[in-house]
């Protein structure tokens, strides 16, 4: 202890010395995880190849028996479980408890430790040259420990799950491998002390998106969803990419901390072009307009996947970096009322797309996009704590509605699987009356939808109405309110998304009910058969669940609003000061932003009607009895069609952007350019010309290069050597 | 080890040690086939193993010899290192001097790593005139590092050439169905630009001499030479840009980069793309780029050569996407990241020309890696053509996983080598050039779409193609042969410091002499009225 006071004495950091200095082996538990799997995984399916690989070919005409070994595995039904299961199912989710427990134990000491300056721990230098100098360097305060908790907490409990839902398949090393390394990116993602380190983790959680969104690759569809997913995010990357160049050629640095001590030095042009470049990247990787398309199809990974990647985390790293960089944005009011909006438009426009899907995980998706849109509403106005807020309250409700569906999915599959029907297992209208068979999972999911659609006390209740409130108290009194937005003032426009913000809560309130109702509710049309095989997953999957469940409850609690008359009131808020503090005091003109009591009440009011009323029209509107399994339905028609099919923007993204791009390139670029202008005008040309006239081009003609080229090499030695000897 | 090194004289004799290795060695290996008088199919057989066998020693040899230099490079001068200066051609005052750098370092390390790796990658491929093409293979390992060693501008261009024959010859004669247009293109294209470097290279070496009477060829005495007339320098630069431009190559001097890729043998492919168009863009950091700043950072001259650098790396991307054959793809995807480099140098600051130099020397480990990824299949199933794959990363999971690390390297993904150097010379470029930087940024998406579409065409999706049920995995060799390239591919990515560190005195002393010199004769291009 006296060591301790001495090392603070002498300017030390509080943390120093302490188990924050461990902070490295958080993400590097993962990163063991991933190579012992991955191992596992190559080296049972490896088959190392004949020494003469061409000597194969020339006999494999007739003797395809003897080379059965090789390729035997292909034609087998997959085994009950991979030789290495058990090792896989230990080691997966072991390396993330551990994580999870030194996580705890540095949030503990950083809490204890009251620091305001973030502790930073440098493992070596990475990237150094000219002026530029990127240390591999790992950051601990208040804001990395919340998501890494949420991280490695949320991550630990889907990678037991994943130990029920995934044990029977054949890659079942692999993917838990994908699963380890994405959790080690994600954490370099929040840990990164610098923004290029946080672009490794950027990057890696989208190679590790790709992997698995592609996890079983011989469907082409899933294929081409992760490839989508890596492409349309590496467009957000650009932005982010250019972002960084502004700030390096500007300030001449990248780690937070100088960024953070230059900001206020920059020009507002300037910040307000960083801050939407970096917000390019965020719509990249957190799926909100335009690039959101990519979300939607990324559900054709594995079900624990879209809960872990495609909802609790990686989606949520474009929240993580506009509050990580707040400093910067609440110095461009206007690039703050940029992302409000996109977050309202999105939340608003993915919403209604959600009232029309059928597939059970389409409505979960659209419904993270919707509710991603909430949470830049939030750091858009500045109210960064109650983006993270909502941000965490979501990671525990969208998890457990994925790990629910992916529940249902599974036992839908197995049903299936039993009768050998080929139906889809993801289509709400082949559902029905599950609440009998599966009542664990039916009454934690609707836990969870009461906390989406934002019924108190639980946690999204807390966390929307933070965010609905902060954009009301900031329209008057603010940074934001005085500037304007494409010719319309702040305050009328955070009116509007505060109104935009209620409507999309009703819609979720309504397509959230929805799907309850379908999936859950009426009688059942899986089939006569099928319907005696239904039945509850197993304890290592429902277990996770019900933790989810408790959280999705008690999450409130981490940031109860001011008026509440007990708990610990806005820890949350007061927890993340030291690093979002300022720059959300920036924004409110200095004073903490304030409503009156009477007003708070109103909006609360507001708020919960809306959801009340929205969960009763869906309850009273839709009529269970009308549905027939997908088979039987007929196609919808207006504009319920256009919604079912997404208002066609892959269509029209695919019209307007990739095939022109891929036509122009084939015909224009390659076939006119290359082909045509350089090689067959100016190439040839000149060659032809050549040719005519005379020795060189008899030589071509009659194909005797070699004896021309021999004729400059032995011209060429002997003038050299002539000269050597002489 | 430095110490080690130092005991042993290492500097004095390393260099023309690099170069002799491999002569001998064609001596060794030419004198074996030619002693080979028994013509039976297993004598030819055995031969050719020995013929394999021993070049593989020569070029391990080559190897283990120049990685001392790793060691006894000193990192904080920005001088010549391990130069000698012997006499060789007096009456034309060509003298035969090596010496390394921070530039030339890390290149002259990358091929002698890559050359025993090319000879495994033709183990089994290279069925017919074995000896010759291992000769040749030496021979142009003689030639590259002579390009890259030399101190002495005659020697430079001697070096230039004796590396486009063997290469003219292992494109025609051990390459595809088209070798022979594809060589007679390379060599035509090559042949009409180091023609008039040679030019160049005269004219400089007269002017250095001037006072004894006698060409001087030595690259210190033509770098202090005072200044030409603006006009001069100009057609010189112009020389030594068509020559190094069409190496690099940049657009719209490319067209025979694919055709020679795709009509190469692996081994060639492999060195055309791992160093010889390397050889350009050196040629632009050592020569025309120091030896005529003026010209060089002359407004319109800087911005058309960015601008065709840039128009490579979005054309390049482009027209990458839609080939049907994926040696060409990769052929294509080349322009475009030597555009990167020569964005990078050109644009001229301490960060972008680092960079450039990462981008060379992970373009060479990634693309390298590519090519033999690529030769490995050909053997199996003798077809390039990415729709005739499709799924096989369920037959062949070893080679999937490979060529996914190699692919994610070559698209530029943070933690692999392909990162370090893109992101380098964008962070630097931006800088002096932000407008097209950004431009270039583009081709990040890019680069992702092309190669993620052609990964998928070939591993993923269903395997619907029956004979393809029967591909085998790597065999040993093939995995021994990848390890070292993907070690490369991680470590540069992960902890790039010790390379970036080698390069960083030279780099600085390189955009600092051009800035100053270039400052010192913008006043006189101006009055010069454009040039």
């Amino acid at each position: 202890m006296l060591l301790l006071q001495e090392a603070a004495a002498a300017g030390a950091h509080p943390l120093s010395g302490s188990v924050a200095e461990w902070i490295w082996l958080v993400p590097v538990f993962p990163l063991i995880g991933f190579l012992v799997n991955g191992w596992l995984s190559l080296s049972s399916v490896a088959k190392i190849g004949p020494k003469d690989p061409t000597a194969h070919h020339a006999h494999h005409g007739h003797e395809t028996q003897g080379h059965g070994d090789a390729h035997g595995h292909d034609d087998h039904h997959h085994p009950a479980a991979h030789k290495h299961a058990k090792l896989v199912s230990i080691i997966g989710p072991a390396v993330l408890w551990a994580s999870f427990g030194l996580s705890v134990s540095i949030f503990f000491a950083l809490s204890g430790a009251h620091a305001e300056a973030p502790f930073v721990k440098t493992l070596f230098s990475w990237m150094p040259a000219g002026t530029l100098s990127v240390d591999a360097a790992f950051q601990v305060d208040q804001l990395s420990m919340v998501m890494t908790l949420v991280i490695t907490g949320v991550g630990s409990l889907i990678h037991v799950f994943s130990v029920g839902y995934m044990r029977e398949d054949p890659g079942y090393p692999r993917y838990f491998a994908y699963l380890n390394l994405f959790v080690f990116f994600m954490l370099l993602l929040v840990l990164g002390a610098n923004y290029p380190i946080l672009f490794v983790g950027w990057e890696g959680v989208g190679l590790c998106s790709y992997l698995l969104i592609g996890f079983w690759f011989s469907e082409k569809a899933n294929a081409d969803a992760g490839k989508k997913a890596f492409i349309v995010n590496r467009i957000g990357d650009f932005g982010f990419l250019v972002a960084l160049f502004l700030l390096y050629a500007n300030l001449g640095s990248l780690d937070f901390s100088g960024v953070n001590a230059g900001a206020t030095q920059l020009s507002p042009v300037v910040v307000t072009a960083i801050c939407l470049f970096m917000f390019l990247g965020c719509a990249g990787k957190s799926a909100q307009l335009p690039l959101y398309v990519w979300l939607p199809d990324a559900m054709a990974g594995p079900t624990p996947v879209s809960a872990l990647i495609h909802a609790a985390t990686m989606v949520t790293a474009g929240v993580y970096l506009i509050a990580r960089s707040s400093i910067l944005f609440s110095l461009s009011p206007v690039a703050s009322l940029t992302v409000a909006l996109v977050g309202a438009l999105t939340a608003i426009f993915a919403a209604t797309i959600g009232l029309k899907q059928w597939d059970i995980k389409k409505v979960l998706a659209y419904s993270t996009v919707s509710q991603l849109g909430y949470m830049f509403v939030a750091v858009g106005v500045g109210a960064y704590a109650a983006g993270v807020f909502h941000l965490v309250t979501h990671a525990f409700f969208k998890a457990l509605l994925f790990l629910g569906s992916g529940a249902v999915i599974y036992a839908m599959h197995q049903a299936y699987h039993h009768t050998g029907n080929h139906d889809d297992a993801q289509d709400m209208r082949n559902m029905g009356g599950l609440r009998k068979f599966m009542p664990i999972t039916f009454g934690l999911m609707w836990i969870a939808t009461l906390a989406i659609a934002g019924i108190p006390p639980f946690a999204g209740f807390f966390s929307k109405d933070e965010i609905l409130g902060s954009v009301y108290a900031r329209a008057h009194g603010s940074t934001l309110a005085d500037a304007s937005l494409l010719g319309i003032p702040g305050s009328v426009l955070l009116y509007a998304i505060w109104a935009i913000g209620l409507v999309s809560a009703l819609l979720t309130a309504i397509y959230m009910t929805r799907m309850m109702l379908y999936t859950f509710h009426g009688g059942n049309r899986s089939g006569e058969k099928e319907r005696t095989h239904l039945h509850e997953a197993p304890w290592i999957m429902t277990g996770p669940l019900v933790v989810l469940g408790a959280l999705s409850v008690a999450g409130g609690w981490l940031n109860l609003p001011n008026f509440f008359p007990a708990g610990p009131v806005q820890a949350l808020h007061h927890w993340l000061e030291p690093v979002t503090g300022e720059a959300a005091l920036r924004i409110t003109h200095g004073a903490e932003a304030h409503l009156e009591l009477a007003t708070e009440y109103m909006l609360v009011g507001i708020a919960i009607a809306i959801a009340v009323v929205g969960i009763a029209f869906a309850v009273t509107r839709l009529r269970t009895e009308t549905l027939v399994p997908k088979a039987q339905s007929p196609e919808s028609e207006g504009f319920e069609r256009v919604l079912e099919h997404k208002y066609y923007v892959d269509e029209a993204y695919d019209k307007v952007v990739v095939q022109p791009l891929v036509g122009v390139s084939r015909s224009v670029l390659w076939k006119g350019m290359d082909a045509g202008i350089i090689d067959g005008l100016v190439v040839n040309g000149s060659a032809y010309l050549a040719r005519g006239i005379g020795w060189l081009g008899a030589r071509l003609q009659s194909g005797q290069v070699s004896t021309y080229a021999w004729v400059l090499v032995i011209g060429v030695l002997g003038v050299l050597g002539a000269f050597t000897l002489r | 080890m430095a110490d080690f090194l130092q005991s042993i004289g290492y500097h004095g004799w390393v260099l023309p040690a690099l170069l002799a290795i491999p002569t001998l060695g064609a001596v060794l290996v030419w004198l074996h086939g030619f002693m080979q008088r028994d013509t039976s199919e297993d004598a030819v057989a055995a031969g050719a193993m020995t013929a394999r066998r021993l070049t593989f020693a020569i070029l391990m040899l080559e190897f283990l010899v120049s990685i001392g230099l790793w060691w006894s490079f000193d990192v904080n001068s920005a001088g010549w290192q391990a130069a000698v200066d012997w006499p060789w051609i007096d009456s034309w005052g060509a003298r035969f001097s090596l010496g390394i750098d921070g530039l030339s370092l890390m290149m002259v390390l990358l091929t002698t790593f890559l050359m025993p790796l090319a000879v495994l990658g033709g183990w089994t491929s290279v069925r017919h005139k074995v000896h010759t093409y291992h000769v040749l293979l030496l021979l142009l390992t003689v030639g590259v590092l002579g390009v890259f060693v030399a101190k002495d501008l005659f020697l430079f261009y001697v070096m230039w050439e004796v590396m486009l024959i063997p290469m003219y010859f292992i494109v025609g004669v051990w390459g595809g169905e088209r070798r022979i247009y594809a060589s007679i293109k390379f060599f035509i294209y090559t042949m009409v630009g180091s023609l008039l470097m040679l030019v160049a290279i005269v004219y400089l070496g007269w002017q250095a001499g001037i006072l004894e009477g006698r060409p001087n060829f030595a690259y210190d005495a033509i770098m202090n030479l005072p200044e030409f007339r603006p006009i001069v320098s100009f057609w010189l630069f112009v020389a030594f840009f068509l020559a190094f431009a069409v190496k690099v190559p940049m657009f719209p001097f490319h067209t025979w980069l694919p055709d020679a890729h795709v009509e190469a043998p692996t081994a060639g492919s492999v060195i055309l793309a791992g160093i010889l168009l390397k050889l350009g863009t050196y040629g632009f950091l050592r020569l025309a780029v120091p030896l005529f700043p003026g010209i060089a950072l002359h407004p319109t001259v800087r911005a058309v050569i960015i601008a065709l650098a840039v128009i490579g790396v979005i054309y390049g991307s482009l027209v990458a996407l839609v080939q049907p054959d994926f040696k060409k793809l990769v052929a294509y995807s080349s322009v475009a990241h030597l555009g990167m480099v020569m964005l990078g140098i050109f644009a001229l600051t301490p960060e972008s020309v680092q960079g450039a130099l990462m981008v060379m020397i992970g373009h060479g480990v990634s693309t390298g890696a590519l090519f033999f990824l690529i030769g490995m299949i050909y053997e199996r199933k003798h077809s390039r053509i990415i729709a005739d794959y499709g799924g096989i990363a369920k037959v062949v999971p070893v080679y999937a996983t490979l060529l996914t690390i190699v692919a994610l390297s070559s698209i530029g993904l943070p933690g692999t080598n392909g990162f370090i150097g893109e992101f380098l010379v964008m962070l630097g470029s931006f800088k002096t050039v932000p407008g097209m930087t950004t431009i270039s940024a583009l081709g990040v998406i890019l680069a992702a779409a092309y190669l993620l579409w052609a990964l998928q065409r070939i591993l993923y999706n269903p395997l619907d193609k029956p004979e393809n049920k029967h591909l085998t995995d790597l065999n040993w060799r093939e995995i021994g042969l990848m390890a070292p390239l993907i070690f490369m591919i991680l470590w540069m990515g992960v902890y790039p410091k010790p390379v970036l560190r080698r390069m960083e005195a030279s780099v600085q002393k390189f955009v600092q002499t051009v800035e100053a010199k270039a400052a010192q004769q913008s006043v006189t291009i101006t009055m010069g009225g454009g040039r």
